[in-house]
Formats: structure tokens, sequence, C-alpha cells
């Protein structure tokens, strides 16, 4: 019951959110039927152009969800607090990456993941590479990038995001580490 | 249907014969999942390629070069990548957006930048990032993830 009455608030916001979608969508047709009715000679350059786009996203889209919504129900947060904190060096690196670019929900889902991470004793490198990863190397995103800018362009930034932010992890870390050292040798 | 969207729903496919055979329950929460995700991404789906439409139709390609392309130079590549920090689009539809881009004149670097600052720094979420891991990470993953997302763009516009 308690649970329920948790949820309750959190349903009726997702509601609303939709909803928000919809209507916001409604506008964008009306403005842009408005700048048509204006504009009458470039009906025929913006339909086609939608359409193609449209198509191209919907041919993918329902794929990508299923993929996204199988990861989210299967991978525990408990599986990926046990594997990531306890492992380190490059091992560690890969790990945070791979946990972090399973589609297992929003950024913000992330946060509270990390702070148990911590607690676990994963380093904070680990940590900064599995956030960052989180945010930018999610699966279904590369599977759309890959779709509008093909191979290389996706191949690409992916193999230099893994890279940097690996660097960017190990940066962090040592900056703490180094701050964290100065402070304690002050006081 | 081109090749890679053949791929990707194979993949899905895969994917789901794989969770069927593992556990059938978890597979139908699964489904409900994405169900639920396809209902509230759509809206936001429909009002990009939209303005998608829009912006190929009405903004000649050449003011896109000259503000995100090749002569724009090092300014412009800030600039996208400063919008893409503050905006808040859902990755997945920033990939067609940055496609129509590529498509009416803008420079590879500007598009890499743009997306790169879009997904891994969060403006909205920054002060639940500061709440969760502390200030000092929080503001070090942010700052140096803008650093890291315009050296990845120069990168991939010398090499793409």
């Amino acid at each position: 019951m308690r649970q329920d009455a948790a949820r309750m608030p959190d349903k009726k916001k997702a509601h609303k959110e939709i909803i928000r979608g919809y209507v916001l969508f409604a506008a964008t047709v009306i403005a842009a039927a408005i700048i048509l009715w204006i504009f009458p000679d470039k009906v025929s350059a913006v339909t086609t152009t939608t359409w193609n786009y449209f198509l191209e996203m919907i041919m993918i889209l329902p794929a990508v969800m299923i993929i996204m919504g199988l990861f989210s129900v299967f991978v525990s947060k408990e599986l990926v607090v046990k594997y990531l904190g306890k492992t380190s060096g490059v091992k560690g690196i890969l790990l945070a990456v791979f946990f972090g670019a399973l589609p297992t929900g929003p950024l913000y889902v992330a946060f509270p993941l990390a702070v148990a991470l911590r607690s676990k004793g994963a380093s904070i490198s680990n940590i900064v590479i599995f956030l960052s990863a989180w945010a930018c190397i999610k699966l279904p995103q590369e599977l759309v990038e890959l779709q509008f800018l093909g191979i290389k362009f996706m191949a690409a930034r992916l193999i230099l995001t893994i890279i940097f932010v690996a660097i960017m992890g190990l940066f962090i870390e040592r900056l703490i580490e180094w701050t964290d050292k100065k402070r304690i040798g002050v006081s | 249907m081109s090749t890679t969207a053949i791929i990707i729903n194979l993949l899905a496919l895969g994917c789901l014969v794989f969770a069927l055979v593992k556990d059938r329950h978890k597979t139908e929460q699964s489904i409900g999942v994405a169900v639920k995700s396809f209902i509230r991404i759509l809206p936001t789906v429909f009002i990009i390629i939209v303005i998608i439409g829009l912006l190929m139709s009405f903004v000649p390609p050449d003011q896109i070069s000259r503000f995100i392309g090749e002569q724009a130079g090092f300014g412009g590549l800030l600039a996208i990548a400063a919008l893409g920090a503050v905006l808040y689009i859902p990755a997945i539809i920033s990939f067609p957006l940055a496609a129509s881009l590529l498509q009416s004149g803008a420079a590879v670097a500007s598009v890499a930048a743009f997306i790169t600052t879009l997904t891994m720094i969060g403006l909205v979420t920054l002060p639940l990032e500061i709440k969760e891991l502390g200030k000092k990470m929080a503001f070090l993953r942010n700052g140096l993830s803008f650093i890291i997302a315009i050296v990845i763009a120069l990168i991939m516009g010398v090499i793409l």
C-alpha cells in the first residue's frame, strides 16, 4: 500500500509529461501549418523532408525501445554495483564503459548508483567513467547514430569518446586524491 | 529498408527471443517498459522531424555553414558545443537533427561537438549530480567533458 502511495504522484507526473509532449507537438504542427500557409511554395520541400526523416526514424524506433526495455528489466542495479565495486585497472575501465553503455535508464538514475558504487569501494576513475559512459555511450543511442550518421562517424566518435572518458576519469581521480591529501596536510 | 535498420531490428528480435527463453514474465514486463517509453518519446520525435523539415527547407545551406560550417572556425565550434551543453534534447532525437545539419552544410566537427556535449553534459541534471556526488566531482566531470568534447570534435573533423 505504502509503495502504491509513493508511486502515485510519480505516475501522475509521467502522465502529465506525456500529455504536455503531445500538446507541444500539436502546437508545433499548427505553427508549421501557419508558416507553410504563408510560404505555400515550400510545402512540398517540407513535407518530403519530414516524411523521409519520419520513415528513417520509425523503422528503428520500436526496435530501439525494445532493446532499452529488455536491458532495463533484465540488468539489475545490484549486478552493476557488484561487478564494478571491486574491479580496477584496465578491466575496471572496460567494465565501467560496458555497464555504463547498457541501456538502463536516464542519467539521473545513475547518480544514486554512483554513490552506491563509491560506498562499495569503486575507484573515483571508474565512477567518473561509468557516469560518462552512461551519459553518452548508450547502446540504443549508438544504434540511432549508426542509422542517421553512418558507421564511420559513429565508430570514430565512439572510440574517441571511450579513450577520452577514460583519460578524464583517471585525471579526476588523481586531482581529487591530490587535493584531499593537501587538505589533510594543512589540517 | 536500409541495411542498418534491418540490422537494428534483427538485433532487437534476437534480444527478444533470448529474453523470452530466459524469463517470460520479465520479457513481458520489458515490453511494457518499451511501449511506455515509445509513447513518451513519440511526440518529441514528431516535433524534431517537423523542425528538421522546416530547417532544411527554409534555412539555406550557406547560412548553416556560415555559422557552424568549415568557415565558422573555432568560434562556431565553441558556440555549438555550448548550445549542446545547455539544451536538453533526448540523445536519440539529436541524431536525425545532427544528420540534417550535416546534410545542409555543417562541419563534421561542429556536429560531433554538439552531440557530445548534448549527451555528456547535463546542466538540467547538474543540481542532482552535485547533491549526490558533491560539487567538486560534478563540476570537474561536466567541465572536463566540455573540453574533451571539443578535442573529440576537432579530431573527428580531421579524420572524417
